[in-house]
């Protein structure tokens, strides 16, 4: 089991052990994190699981796909550090990730 | 208002379930016409995940999302489908003989013995971007798409987004605009690479403006719009225009079917499981936008929906014919519908 933090808007943190291979938008949705819609359920087709990679983390979690980074234009106040849930993949180096959940959804 | 079009069954959505009802409807001699708001057929499969692999066809191990929509498509060719593409299903009644009419929002009136709902999440219509207020701008300065180009002469055009739709009308409209401006959030493109290609050039004409940034604002009065706020990568800026034209991908709305008198449930339309009828007789709901106890939204559940609606379809269309059940490997007279005998 890995841990991560997923941080809600109204920085409520939710604490998560996750399973590798898991994504963090699957923990995100199996612990009611408001703020995480994921409407396609992952498939890279809605950008309503977008998070903020905390800046300590960014770099490890690394940077999105041509698709994600597609999907990320429909996104809502898109950052540097902007991924999609769904596609952050779970895995040890990542143990003590921390994510922040926008002000909204597109 | 145009002469209705008769038809045995009038189908709203061509995703792949409307599709498919086209089949099983077709073994029993029942015409059809299907309504689309897309451009072209497949629904979610062709607008969502064209190139996506399913994996849960029975009898195809992987197959993408517009592979099942052109396989489909040719799995109902013998039955001479008719669509009827950009358009809405708005409005919809009962007449006097027990025949129904569906009208669609550019005023084509169909009539049928049965309407079989086959709308999936909804009708895909353009997404909204998260710009706080934006709503007061819509219709006056704000447009999702492009009815009529007379609407942007001699404007101070925005144009937002980074697929092919923000690049042609960047291009289309930049004659007849007074200026275009186009905003993107990064310097790369979704859209064909020849059209920002041709974008690029026109900037170095000085013919549009491009800046890459996020619309985090408006600016104007009763719905008049007079500049966006674009956060870019250099602080914010203040773009003048007094037109608007977003286009941040679709979003799926069930739209004038909610109007339409039906037992809703949570947004979706609740059916029997015997018949997959509606709370109004002679109208069905099949596929991802009905919901009984147990629904899955899967594909496979909307073609079995779809082989089930049908039977009572055809008792209604054909009240004096006895329903004989027959395999399609088998059957002559249906192999002959099929154009294989
Ligand atoms: C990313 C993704 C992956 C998926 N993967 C799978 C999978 O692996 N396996 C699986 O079984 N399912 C999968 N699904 C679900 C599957 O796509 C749906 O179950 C299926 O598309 C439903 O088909 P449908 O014909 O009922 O509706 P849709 O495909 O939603 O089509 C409905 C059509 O009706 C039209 N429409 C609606 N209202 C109106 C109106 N008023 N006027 C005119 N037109 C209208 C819409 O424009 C649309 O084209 C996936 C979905 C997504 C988004
Ligand atoms: S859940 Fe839809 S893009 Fe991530």
């Amino acid at each position: 089991m890995t841990k991560i933090s997923i941080v809600a808007f109204d920085s409520t943190r939710f604490d998560v052990d996750a399973e590798n291979g898991s994504t963090v938008m699957e923990n995100a949705i199996r612990n009611s994190v408001p703020g995480i819609e994921a409407e396609c359920g992952g498939a890279c087709a809605c950008a309503t699981c977008h998070v903020y990679v905390d800046d300590a983390w960014s770099e490890k979690v690394g940077s999105p796909e041509p698709m994600e980074e597609d999907m990320l234009d429909f996104a809502f106040d898109v950052r540097p550090t902007s991924r999609l849930s769904c596609q952050i993949k779970v895995r040890d180096e990542l143990d003590g990730l921390v994510v922040h959940v926008p002000e909204r959804q597109a | 208002m145009s002469t209705p079009i008769e038809t045995d069954v009038v189908i709203i959505g061509a995703g792949p379930v409307g599709l498919f009802a086209v089949f099983e409807l077709g073994l029993y001699d029942l015409k059809c016409h299907l309504i689309d708001i897309l451009d072209r057929p497949g629904g979610q499969c062709a607008e969502l995940y064209p190139e996506k692999p399913i994996y849960d066809i029975p009898a195809w191990p992987e197959i993408s999302g517009q592979a099942l929509v052109d396989r489909l498509m040719e799995q109902i060719a013998p039955f001479s489908p008719e669509f009827h593409f950009n358009r809405m299903v708005a409005g919809f009644r009962k007449l006097d003989n027990g025949r129904f009419e569906v009208e669609t929002d550019e005023g084509e009136l169909f009539h049928a013995h049965a309407v079989v709902i086959a709308a999936g999440g909804g009708s895909f219509q353009p997404k909204r971007p998260p710009v706080p207020g934006i709503d007061a701008y819509e219709g006056t300065s704000v447009f999702y798409s492009v009815r009529r180009v007379e609407e942007f002469r001699d404007r101070d055009l925005l144009i937002v987004g980074g697929g092919d739709s923000a690049l042609d009308w960047t291009l289309n409209l930049q004659p007849v605009a007074k200026s275009v401006t186009l905003v993107h959030r990064r310097p790369e493109f979704r859209a064909a690479p020849d059209s920002v290609n041709k974008m690029f050039a026109m900037r170095d004409e000085g013919k549009v403006r491009f800046e890459v940034g996020q619309v985090t604002g408006l600016k104007g009065e009763n719905g008049q719009l007079s500049a966006a706020m674009v956060k870019g990568p250099d602080g914010e800026i203040d773009i003048a225009c007094d037109r608007m034209l977003p286009f941040f991908g679709l979003t799926m709305k069930l739209g004038p079917i909610a109007d339409w008198g039906l037992n809703l449930h949570e947004n979706l339309v609740s059916v029997d499981t015997e018949k997959f009828e509606t709370s109004i007789p002679g109208v069905f709901a099949i596929g991802d936008i009905n919901w009984y106890p147990g629904k899955l939204k899967l594909i496979l559940s909307g073609f079995h929906e779809a082989a089930l609606m049908t039977q009572a379809v055809k008792r209604i269309a054909h009240p004096d014919q006895k329903l004989v059940f027959q395999y399609t490997t088998s059957s002559t007279s249906l192999q002959k519908k099929l154009g294989v005998k």
